[in-house]
Order: C-alpha cells, then sequence, then structure tokens
C-alpha cells in the first residue's frame, strides 16, 4: 500500500466532512413529506394517582390532528416498554418486574412521566394544545430517593414491589468473605455515594415515525445507538408489528454514552401514532425535556469493607450497595448494578474472596440505566477509594499497597471470585508508565512550591479494570440476558472491486467509518476511498446489537474479520480456477491471489470481476459473486486496564479545585487508529471529571428535579478541563482475532477515582479521609471547615 | 404572518414566519440550512452559533423577525463552493477536533469570531472563548488544538 | 413560547407609547435573558417592543469623569472599548466576562441593568460605582434604583437610554460564578469614587446590596486585610443547589478581598 492506513496508522476521519459542511443528517435534520409534529403532555408530579384526563379542549385546539392517551393505548392493545435483563433475588425468585406504560396508566410515577401524545400540524401548535389538557391528578407521598424508597412504611411505587425493592442480590462466597474477615489484621472501612448523573449528549433524542398505507410497511427513524435492537424490542413487545414490516434507520446520532441505547416510549409512540394519522410524525426533545425523559446514570449509596494480613494483602472484600433504578426499569438497567458492577469488584488484585449484596430500589425518578462505563465506573470508583483508605489504614504508599496486591503477569488468564476470567493484562507495566509520566516521585516538591502560593497541591491514582467487549451470548443469557450479544457482519464486494461493509454496529462519534476502513484495508489491500462502511438501518444491515459496553471493534470488529476470511477463502478458490493451481497454493497478500513461489497473480479486483462476471468460473463448484456475511460471538468479555494519575490544585479560600495535570495510561489491546483511541480516552476522562467535580442530578425531597437545565446541571466546559495524556501500553486480547479490547469507556471508568484521590490528598493536612463527588467548590470549602472545627474541638 | 427578508451564505432569502420563530428555527425549518444544531433550550450549549452581521450570536435565543435585513453566515457557508474546506475546518480534522459532529458547527463559528477577535489565541484564552460553546464527546483537549492549528493556518 | 405581535420601533418615543398602551408588552433589547424566559413559557406578552432599531441608544461617550454608555451597548462592545478600558478598567472587565461572546454580542447594558436579575454582573458596577441611570423621563441615582429581585424604579413605559459611571480612583470586580448557569453565585464589585468607598454585591441575595461594613472599613484603610475580620451576614442570603448562604457569605468576604487586591 503506498499510503499508510493500516493498522496502527492515525487516518484522518472519512465521516468528518460532511460534520464539518453542515451536512450530517442527525433526525432532526430528516423532514418527511406531509409531517406532523409530536409534543408528550408530562407530569409535573412525581407520584399521583390519574384520575381524569380531559383531552376535549385540546383535540379542538388549532392545527390539532390527533391526542392520544392511554384509552388509545389500551384500545390498540399495545405493549409496554420491555426490559432487557432479568437479575435475581438470593433466593433465585424473580426481580420485580413492574409493568413500563408508554403512556401513564392509574399512576405517573416521576416527573416527566408521559400522559398524552398531542399531533399537530406545527411542533409550536402540539405544545400550544397540550395546555389545554385538563388532567386531574391525586396527590401521592413521593419516594424521591434510594434512602427514603427502603424507609419502613414508605409509599409504593408499584403494587408488584410493596417494600420498592426491585431485587436483593448477591454474588461472591459470603463464608469465605466472613472467614477471612475474621482473621484479618486490619480492616478498611468506607461509606460512599456514587452520584446521579445526566448524560446530556449534545443531541437531544428524536424519532420521527412514518407510515406506508400502501404496502403496511412502518419507518422510525430514530437517535439510536442499536437500531435493531429497537426494532426488535418495539416490534414484538410494544406495537406488536412484524420485523419485515418495520424499518429502523439510526442517521447520525450526536453522541449517546449509553442513553441512546434504551427503547423509549416517544420511538414507539411516534411510529405507533404514524400509522393511526396515516402521516409521518417528528418528535424532538427539548433539553428540558431531556433531563426529566433520558435515563440518568449511576445512583448508588454503597458500604464496603477490605480485610487485609499484616502485610497490607487484601484478603476479602465486602460489599453492600443500594442501587436506584429509577420509577421504572429501563432496557438494561437491573443488569448495570449487578453484572456489570460486582463482577469487576475485584479490580487488578488477586483478592481472594469477594462479597457483594445489591439491592435495587424504585424511587420517583427517571429510570436510571447504563450511562458511559455503566457499572463499571461505580465499581472502580468504589474500589480504588477503598484501597487508597486501606493504605492509609496501614501506614502504607499507595502505590506499594497496589503493587502489593496486583494479580502478577503470570497468573492470566486469571479467574477472579466475582464469575469473571480476566485473559491477560500487565497492571505493573501501565502503573509504572503512568507515574513516570506524571513525574509521580517528584510530587511533594511540587506541592511544597504551591503552598508557597496558598494552593493545596494534591495527586490521585487509580489503578482499574473494566470488563467490556459484551457480550459471549451463553454467558449473557445465564446472567439474565434476554437477547444475544453477538454482532454482524456483511462484506460486500462490488464488481469493481470496491468494498461495501455492512455492520451492526453504530457510530455516533467513535469514528467506525474510519476505524473498520481502516480493518478492510489493512486485509484486503485496497485504498481506503474504496471501502464504504454502512451502520445504522436495519433496511440495509443483516442483523446486529448496535454499540455499546466498548463492544464495536472487539466484537463488530471480529464479525467484519470473520467475514473478510470467508471473502478471501472464496476468492482463493476463484483464483485457483483463473490461475490454474491447486487452492492450497494460493497466497494472499496486499491486495493480490498469487501462486506461492511463482509470480503469477491475479488483483483482488479482477477476483472481484470475475466472482460476478463468471465466465471463466467454477459453476459446478462455487456460487457467482463475492458477499459473505458472518456473525460473531465472542469467547469472552475483553479486559481493558490501566493507571490514570491526576494532579490537582485546591483554592482554600473558595473551595475551588483547578486540575493541573491529567495522566492516562490505558491498556485497551491492539490500537487501530491512535488518533480515535486518544480521543475516546480524553472524552471518557472529561466526563469521568464531570462527575468528580461538577455534575450532579438532585431532587428535592418533593421529588422535583432540581438540576433540569443546563443552566442548573453543571456541564463540563473548556475552562473546566485539562489537557489530558494519554498513552497506551499494549497487552493483546487473547480471544478475539484483532487483539484489541475497546476504548471508550476507560477514561470515565478510570478517572474518577484519581481524581478526588488528588482532591482528598491535598485536604490530607485536615485530616479529611474521603470527599463525595462532586467535589463542587462549596462542598470542599463546606469538608475543610468541618474538618477544622473537628481539629479545634 | 411577519415576513423576514435577509441574506444568508450570500444569498438573499425570505420566508413567512410566526412572531415567535426564532432564527435557528427560520434556517433550519424555512431554509433547510440544518447544519445549525439545537443542544439546549437554555442559551447554553452553542451547538446553534452562526454569525449575523459578522459577530457569532445563538440563533436559538435571537428571533426571525430581529434579523430582517441581516447579513447571515452558518456552517454551509464557511467552506469554498468547490467544496474546499476553510482553514478552521481543516484543522478540526487534522486534529479531530470532532467525534458525533453535533456542536461542531457551532465550534467552528465561535473559532472563526474567536480569531477576527484574536488572530493568535492561547489555549487558555481558547478555553474561555468557549464557555458558551458545549461539546460532550471531545474533552475539548482536541477542540483547542484545532483551533489554535486553525487560527495559525489563517494566518498565513 | 407562545405567540405574541412583534413591533420594531425606530424611536423610545414610540417605544414608550406602545407599552404604556399595552400592560402585556414588554421591551427587548438584546433579549438574552427575555427569550430564554420566553423558550421556557415563563411569560406570555402580548407584544414585543425591539429596541434594536433605535437609532443613538448605543454607543460610548467619555468626557473626562464620567463614562456614559448607551442603553442598547453590548456587552461586547463595553468589553472590547479603549475607552472605557483606560477610564473604568473594572467595567469593561465586568463586561468582558459576562455570559460568553455569543450572548456579549447581543446583550446589552440596559437590557441587563433594567432586569436587575439576582444574578446579573452589571447592577454590581452601576452601584458600586454610583452610576446614574438615564431614562427617557428622568435621571435615577443607582441607590434609589434596584428595589429587589427582578425590580427596580422603572414605571410602565419608562426605558433606560443611557448610564452614566463617574470615573472612580479605583475599581474592580471579582465574581465566583455559578459552576453551571455561569451567572454570578457571588460577584462583589469595589470602588473608591469622589463620592467615598462603596462595595456593591451580586448574586449573593435576591437583589445586588451593599455592603456597609466593608465600606466603613475600606474608607479608613484601602488594603484586602482592612476587611478581614468582617463577615457577611448570612440572613436574607440565596441558597440553592450549588451554594448555601452560609457559603455564599463567605464567598463575599473572599471576593471583596479579592477585588481590594486586584484594584490596588
Amino acid at each position: 500500500m503506498a499510503e499508510n492506513v493500516g493498522i496502527g496508522a492515525s487516518v484522518l476521519r472519512k465521516e468528518d466532512f460532511r460534520f464539518l459542511t453542515g451536512r450530517g443528517t442527525y433526525v432532526d435534520d430528516i423532514n418527511r413529506p406531509g409531517q406532523l409534529y409530536a409534543h408528550i403532555l408530562r407530569s409535573p408530579h412525581p407520584h399521583a394517582n390519574l384520575k381524569k384526563i380531559d383531552t376535549a379542549r385540546a383535540k379542538q385546539a388549532p392545527g390539532v390532528i390527533a391526542v392520544y392517551t392511554r384509552h388509545d393505548v389500551n384500545e390498540d392493545k399495545l405493549g409496554g416498554m420491555p426490559c432487557g435483563w432479568g437479575v435475581k433475588f438470593k433466593d433465585d425468585t424473580p426481580m420485580k418486574e413492574p409493568a413500563h406504560p408508554m403512556l401513564a396508566t392509574e399512576k405517573v410515577r416521576h416527573v416527566g412521566d408521559p400522559i398524552a401524545l398531542v399531533i399537530a400540524e406545527t411542533r409550536a401548535q402540539a405544545k400550544d394544545a397540550a395546555e389545554q389538557i385538563a388532567v386531574d391528578y391525586e396527590i401521592l407521598k413521593p419516594v424521591p430517593t434510594i434512602n427514603d424508597a427502603i424507609k419502613p412504611g414508605a409509599a409504593a411505587l408499584h403494587t408488584e414491589a410493596p417494600d420498592n425493592v426491585c431485587y436483593d442480590w448477591h454474588i461472591g462466597d459470603k463464608s469465605a468473605v466472613d472467614s477471612a474477615f475474621g482473621r484479618a489484621h486490619k480492616v478498611a472501612k468506607l461509606d460512599l455515594v456514587n452520584n446521579r448523573l445526566v448524560p446530556n449528549a449534545m443531541e437531544p433524542r428524536a424519532a420521527i415515525g412514518d407510515f406506508d398505507s400502501a404496502n403496511g410497511d412502518y419507518t422510525l427513524y430514530t437517535t439510536s445507538q442499536n437500531p435493531h435492537v429497537i426494532r426488535l424490542l418495539m416490534g414484538a413487545f410494544v406495537l406488536h408489528i412484524p420485523e419485515s414490516k418495520l424499518r429502523v434507520v439510526a442517521p447520525d446520532v450526536g453522541g449517546g454514552f449509553g442513553s441512546k441505547i434504551f427503547h423509549y416510549a416517544e420511538e414507539a409512540l411516534v411510529t405507533w401514532a404514524a400509522g393511526k394519522v396515516k402521516r409521518p410524525v417528528k418528535w424532538t426533545a427539548d433539553r428540558s425535556e431531556s433531563f426529566i425523559s433520558d435515563a440518568h446514570g449511576r445512583d448508588h449509596v454503597t458500604h464496603a469493607e477490605m480485610a487485609m494480613d499484616k502485610d497490607g494483602k487484601f484478603l476479602a472484600l465486602r460489599v453492600q450497595t443500594l442501587a436506584n433504578m429509577g420509577a421504572y426499569l429501563s432496557s438494561f438497567a437491573p443488569a448495570v448494578p449487578t453484572y456489570l458492577y460486582a463482577t469487576l469488584l475485584a479490580g487488578c488484585y488477586a483478592t481472594p474472596a469477594v462479597y457483594a449484596e445489591v439491592k435495587a430500589v424504585f424511587t420517583n425518578t427517571v429510570p436510571v440505566d447504563a450511562y458511559r462505563g455503566a457499572g463499571r465506573p461505580e465499581a472502580s470508583f468504589l474500589l480504588e477509594r477503598l484501597v487508597d483508605v486501606a493504605a492509609k489504614e496501614m501506614g502504607m504508599d499507595r502505590v506499594d499497597i497496589r503493587r502489593r496486591n496486583f494479580i502478577p503477569n503470570s497468573a492470566f488468564p486469571y479467574q477472579t471470585p466475582v464469575a469473571v476470567q480476566y485473559d491477560s493484562g500487565d497492571y505493573f507495566g501501565t502503573l509504572d508508565m503512568a507515574l513516570k509520566a506524571s513525574n509521580w516521585s517528584s510530587f511533594r516538591d511540587r506541592q511544597q512550591e504551591a503552598k508557597k502560593r496558598g494552593k493545596l497541591r494534591g495527586i490521585g491514582i487509580s489503578t482499574y479494570i473494566e470488563a467490556c467487549g459484551v457480550a459471549p451470548s451463553n454467558v449473557a443469557g445465564a446472567l439474565g440476558a434476554r437477547a444475544g450479544l453477538y454482532e454482524v457482519a456483511n462484506v460486500r464486494v462490488n464488481p469493481t472491486g470496491s468494498v461495501t461493509i455492512f455492520t451492526g454496529t453504530h457510530s455516533h462519534g467513535q469514528g467506525h467509518e474510519t476505524t473498520f476502513a481502516q480493518l478492510v484495508a489493512d486485509r484486503l489491500g485496497i485504498a481506503m476511498d474504496q471501502i464504504e462502511i454502512s451502520h445504522g438501518d436495519t433496511g440495509k444491515i443483516p442483523f446486529g446489537m448496535g454499540t455499546y459496553g466498548s463492544r464495536s471493534l472487539a466484537v463488530g470488529g471480529s464479525a467484519i474479520v470473520k467475514a473478510m476470511d470467508k471473502i478471501v477463502n472464496k476468492g482463493k478458490k476463484i483464483a485457483a480456477h483463473l490461475l490454474e493451481a491447486a487452492e492450497a497454493d494460493i497466497e494472499f497478500k496486499d491486495g493480490k491471489f498469487s501462486v506461492a513461489g511463482t509470480d503469477k497473480s491475479k488483483t483482488f479486483g479482477e477476483i472481484a470481476l470475475t466472482a460476478y462476471v463468471p465466465h471463466n468460473y467454477p459453476l459446478d463448484v462455487l456460487e457467482p459473486g463475492l458477499d459473505e456475511t458472518a456473525f460473531y460471538d465472542p469467547k469472552n468479555f475483553t479486559f481493558p486496564a490501566g493507571c490514570h494519575i491526576c494532579e490537582v490544585e485546591i483554592d482554600p479560600d473558595t473551595g475551588n479545585t483547578t486540575i493541573i495535570t491529567f495522566t492516562a495510561v490505558d491498556d485497551v489491546g491492539r490500537v487501530i487508529n491512535p488518533m480515535i483511541v486518544e480521543g475516546q480516552v480524553q472524552g471518557g476522562v472529561a466526563q469521568g471529571i464531570g462527575q468528580a467535580l461538577l455534575e450532579s442530578c438532585i431532587y428535592d425531597g418533593n421529588g422535583q428535579l432540581l438540576s433540569g437545565s443546563m443552566s442548573d446541571y453543571t456541564m463540563p466546559r473548556a475552562d473546566n478541563l485539562p489537557n489530558v495524556d494519554v498513552s497506551t501500553h499494549v497487552t493483546l486480547c487473547t480471544h478475539n482475532p484483532l487483539g484489541v479490547k475497546g476504548c471508550g469507556e476507560v477514561g470515565s471508568i478510570g478517572s474518577p477515582p484519581a481524581i478526588i484521590g488528588a482532591i482528598v490528598d491535598a485536604l490530607s493536612e485536615y485530616g479529611v479521609k474521603h470527599i463525595e463527588m462532586p467535589a463542587t467548590p462549596q462542598r470542599v470549602w463546606q469538608t475543610i471547615q468541618a474538618a477544622k472545627g473537628k481539629k479545634a474541638a | 404572518m411577519p415576513q423576514v427578508s435577509l441574506t444568508v451564505n450570500g444569498k438573499k432569502a425570505s420566508a413567512e414566519v410566526e412572531s415567535r420563530t426564532l432564527l435557528v428555527q427560520l434556517l433550519r425549518e424555512k431554509l433547510g440550512l440544518t447544519g445549525t444544531h439545537v443542544g439546549c433550550d437554555t442559551s447554553q450549549c452553542g451547538a446553534c452559533v452562526v454569525h449575523v452581521n459578522g459577530k457569532s450570536i445563538k440563533s436559538c435565543t435571537i428571533l426571525a423577525v430581529q434579523c430582517e435585513g441581516a447579513e447571515v453566515l452558518t456552517i454551509e457557508g464557511v467552506a469554498k463552493p468547490d467544496g474546499t474546506l476553510h482553514p478552521m475546518q481543516n484543522a478540526f480534522r487534522e486534529n479531530h477536533g470532532l467525534q458525533c459532529g453535533f456542536c461542531t458547527p457551532g465550534m467552528v463559528m465561535s473559532a472563526l469570531d474567536l480569531v477576527k477577535n484574536n488572530p493568535a489565541p492561547k489555549d487558555r484564552e481558547i478555553r474561555e472563548w468557549l464557555e458558551g460553546n458545549l461539546c460532550r464527546c471531545t474533552g475539548y483537549h482536541n477542540i483547542v488544538k484545532s483551533i489554535e492549528a486553525g487560527a495559525a493556518a489563517m494566518r498565513k | 413560547m407562545y405567540d405574541f405581535t412583534y413591533a420594531r420601533v425606530s424611536s423610545v418615543a414610540d417605544a414608550a407609547k406602545q407599552l404604556k398602551g399595552d400592560d402585556d408588552a414588554k421591551a427587548v433589547a438584546g433579549g438574552m435573558t427575555l427569550i430564554p424566559t420566553l423558550k421556557l413559557r415563563l411569560a406570555k406578552p402580548s407584544a414585543l417592543v425591539d429596541l434594536g432599531g433605535v437609532k443613538d441608544l448605543a454607543g460610548i461617550k467619555v468626557d473626562g469623569k464620567t463614562v456614559t454608555i448607551g442603553a442598547m451597548t453590548t456587552h461586547g462592545a463595553v468589553a472590547a472599548s479603549a475607552e472605557v478600558k483606560k477610564a473604568i478598567p473594572a467595567l469593561a472587565h465586568l463586561a468582558a466576562h459576562i455570559g460568553d461572546p455569543a450572548v456579549r454580542n447581543r446583550g446589552t447594558i440596559g437590557g441587563s441593568v433594567a432586569n436587575n436579575d439576582p444574578a446579573a454582573d452589571y447592577p454590581a458596577g452601576v452601584l458600586a460605582l454610583g452610576a446614574t441611570i438615564v431614562t427617557n423621563e428622568r435621571q435615577i441615582a443607582a441607590d434609589d434604583f434596584f428595589k429587589g429581585m427582578f425590580e427596580t424604579a422603572l414605571k410602565p413605559g419608562e426605558l433606560i437610554t443611557a448610564i452614566s459611571f463617574p470615573v472612580p480612583e479605583k475599581a474592580a470586580y471579582m465574581k465566583f460564578p455559578n459552576p453551571a448557569s455561569r451567572y454570578a453565585m457571588v460577584g462583589v464589585f469595589v470602588a473608591k469614587t469622589a463620592g467615598g468607598v462603596r462595595v456593591a454585591v451580586t448574586g449573593a441575595a435576591p437583589s445586588v446590596f451593599r455592603q456597609k461594613d466593608m465600606e466603613a472599613a475600606l474608607t479608613k484603610k484601602w488594603a484586602p486585610d482592612a476587611i478581614e475580620g468582617i463577615k457577611q451576614k448570612q440572613d436574607g442570603l440565596n441558597s440553592d443547589i450549588h451554594a448555601s448562604a452560609e457559603y455564599r457569605a463567605h464567598l463575599v468576604g473572599v471576593m471583596a478581598k479579592r477585588a481590594v487586591q486586584a484594584a490596588g
């Protein structure tokens, strides 16, 4: 190849031109002929019985075509929003899975719960008309927080769960853990909260339903990370439309971070309504509406204890977590605080026994589901904070205690006490690189210098692990997943040798159109401009499970590799025929099929043309055409890991924290495009900084969302963030053909404990052992005041 | 309904609008210029930044009727008609200054106004200038690099 | 947004006439507060009277002792003005830190002061510098102008045409922004003027106010340590998810000291 575009090259992105010239196609950019607009009337109350809903005046309002409520949903016998993962109680009974109606039926359970769908000629008319709907609410006592939900006698959201408990689940060997604690030299203890977050992808969610009355076909354009999953869930469980009559298109999508995985009521509402009014129906969220209708993230309350021997070796970890599900179970919510969380509690450490209990509860808040990292940031925050506390407890250095407990490189594959098996890693390597890159050893000098300027300087470290590349279908199925988690690729070689890849993953910022094309250029030896990556349309792509859990390259990329292998194998057969050689003697390299040891060869293009113009072709033994599909089901999760180090300065007068440097060394397996990996890590770290310092979704005691707009919820801005020094250290994944692990979530998983660790370090002169997230100026200042007060007392 | 006439990307345009129609709605819904985006409803995010009479403004916080007679430049008018990218657009591409692309038009429009005011902006100045432009993907690192590089290219 | 009628007027007199004839009509200057309010359907004016077409309302004039800024002058223009930077650098600094650049290109001093948002920056500058608010009907001293949260001495149909700032001997503005909105959570403007030392605080309470204890201390001695021991009372201060009254009270002290330091 003339240009270096293969694996390992920082190829500039193919998708950028359209975005930079304002010609991307996001859902709200699409307009269908005759299109109407939908507005959703939402509950202003967190908890109320819904008595009468009077839509008569709204139906008469200017421009209104239809107003639909529970009555219409019921009449059309539609289903509710399904949950895709079941978790069990400790006694093996299934979780409580209350109905999740797409329009509220007898009750509303959170501010923002949809009540009525108004369809009008313009968006403004739909909004105007929604104000004409009279709803008679019987206000009930709200249950806004985890602690409210578990109080004895708390109001119940659902009759199915009178104590508001969705499940009470556990993992690990309790008796082994108890016995280890019995012989512990010391025990480190920590109570912490993992703050509730609003994902806030910059593009608000949108959906357009379209119905072709000539043949009964439905099309949904939606801001989704996984259009096939939406087609499956919406078609099968909600609208009862066969997949063959339902096309779901997720065009350019402006960021997802998990929040666009889930099947939302609005998608089903506009699709259903389009069929009823026989015109396209568009809904686009206002940002304030996103705050009360997009699934939120995290929201845990946890107590954890680590037992140690006299050398600081971890003997056992015990964790009790309360997790907020919100008012209903969102698509994958039950899995997040269980299988995506507790299975990672061993971390990078050879802790022999771990036991975790997780109780999930319903509250009168927006449903909580996966948000960038999903479960793993909660695990790493808890564990890495606890390790810092353990170091303090033992009087050991934070780095030493980590090194002492790391799983040694010789121990892979390593079976943890919490179900998963790590395939590869080098935790010592990433640690050493990060210590060096961050100038860890000279930190105390910088701290002294800062002190002279009146600033408190601190340094924090996190040596995290995560599991991604979701997921082996049989394992996921055994753990409660109600779907397979393989990925699909169709490699279509066109007659003149250009290639179109149809992938079931979806790119909404990750740059698949470039990275996947690099895989093809590398394997098939053709130029980048001859490769097109197609995604996001169930009408084009055979099938797929979408993009989340840092799975696209590890699972979707592997499917492409597998399909390309089939292409090469068939090409070899064609080449053998043309070159009159044995198939076994054909080699494929740099875009050429050649007979080993000779100069006889055919180009990839020649083979493609022959496949489609099969005049000289072994038609008796081989089909014409060059088009292969592969399903790839991963053999295991992948386990990226790394070390993040953060250095902060605190202004003790205001409590304001400034991040001075942030160093990330990540092992994400083989790197296909370093530029894109770096960008993914930087973006993930930004969200981690957001969680650690800025972002907090707050409900008041009445169940009203106080942080309900971008004027109230602190989004990270350019001047809040540092430059992020990113490097990688590669150990290959042992079980996928590319050796890749995944890079989308490491930033948000690894960074929060490093940041909080740095703040605690800066405040250690006051005796501060922990500070909750987000460490806002106010919280830091209050923490200092409280610590000063304690010292004085 | 009121009629509004203005110049957009060098071309005369006019449309009937409601008084309450925002400039961004006029651009997106009446003129088909969907490169200008709406990311919030509290004038925080800056996905809607365009230039009106040579200055960056938030097109979600100005009525279409207030732009009578105005010269408006949107992201669609930044590259040359033959598709050659503006040096600032090119810098975003070369420095991986965009991921999902949603905030990108607003970022580029803000960056162009910054360079008008400050031809050689430094890291901190760029970060402060971007106070009204939110990005959820990049962590801003590469956006800042892009703008530095774009400004340098524009000085040549 | 609810619909309304829109009128672009060409004179202040015309605007005043329209506003007086319709109690539900509202004037719009830059619209940086009004339009977001309308978008969230928090207000329902019958008509908007746009001052954008009124000539001579924008502009900056400096004579030896006074800086006069036309009501429709944008924050961006004040921030960039060489004359303001020279005469009252603290005012240019304040303007340069309102909102973001796109907001500063639309938002106006008249709109900001007339609106009297409790977290707006300009009211602190106007009050601390002892400015005079010039309207189409009269001149109002800053001390008489700010009446309470979103309340001013302006009467229906009365419009600000300009604000005159006496040039102080020394002045500075320091703000601690709300992390989310970036409005002032606490902003303190200190000025040593011909009429004495004035300290105005915005963001902390329902309306801008003068910190008289600090004024007295700074009158005795113009130095940061002069106000070291002065504690802002928490009573009546704002409290929200970003800052309690206690924290705000503390920040008033910190920002005041830093402002005195910056003023030199």
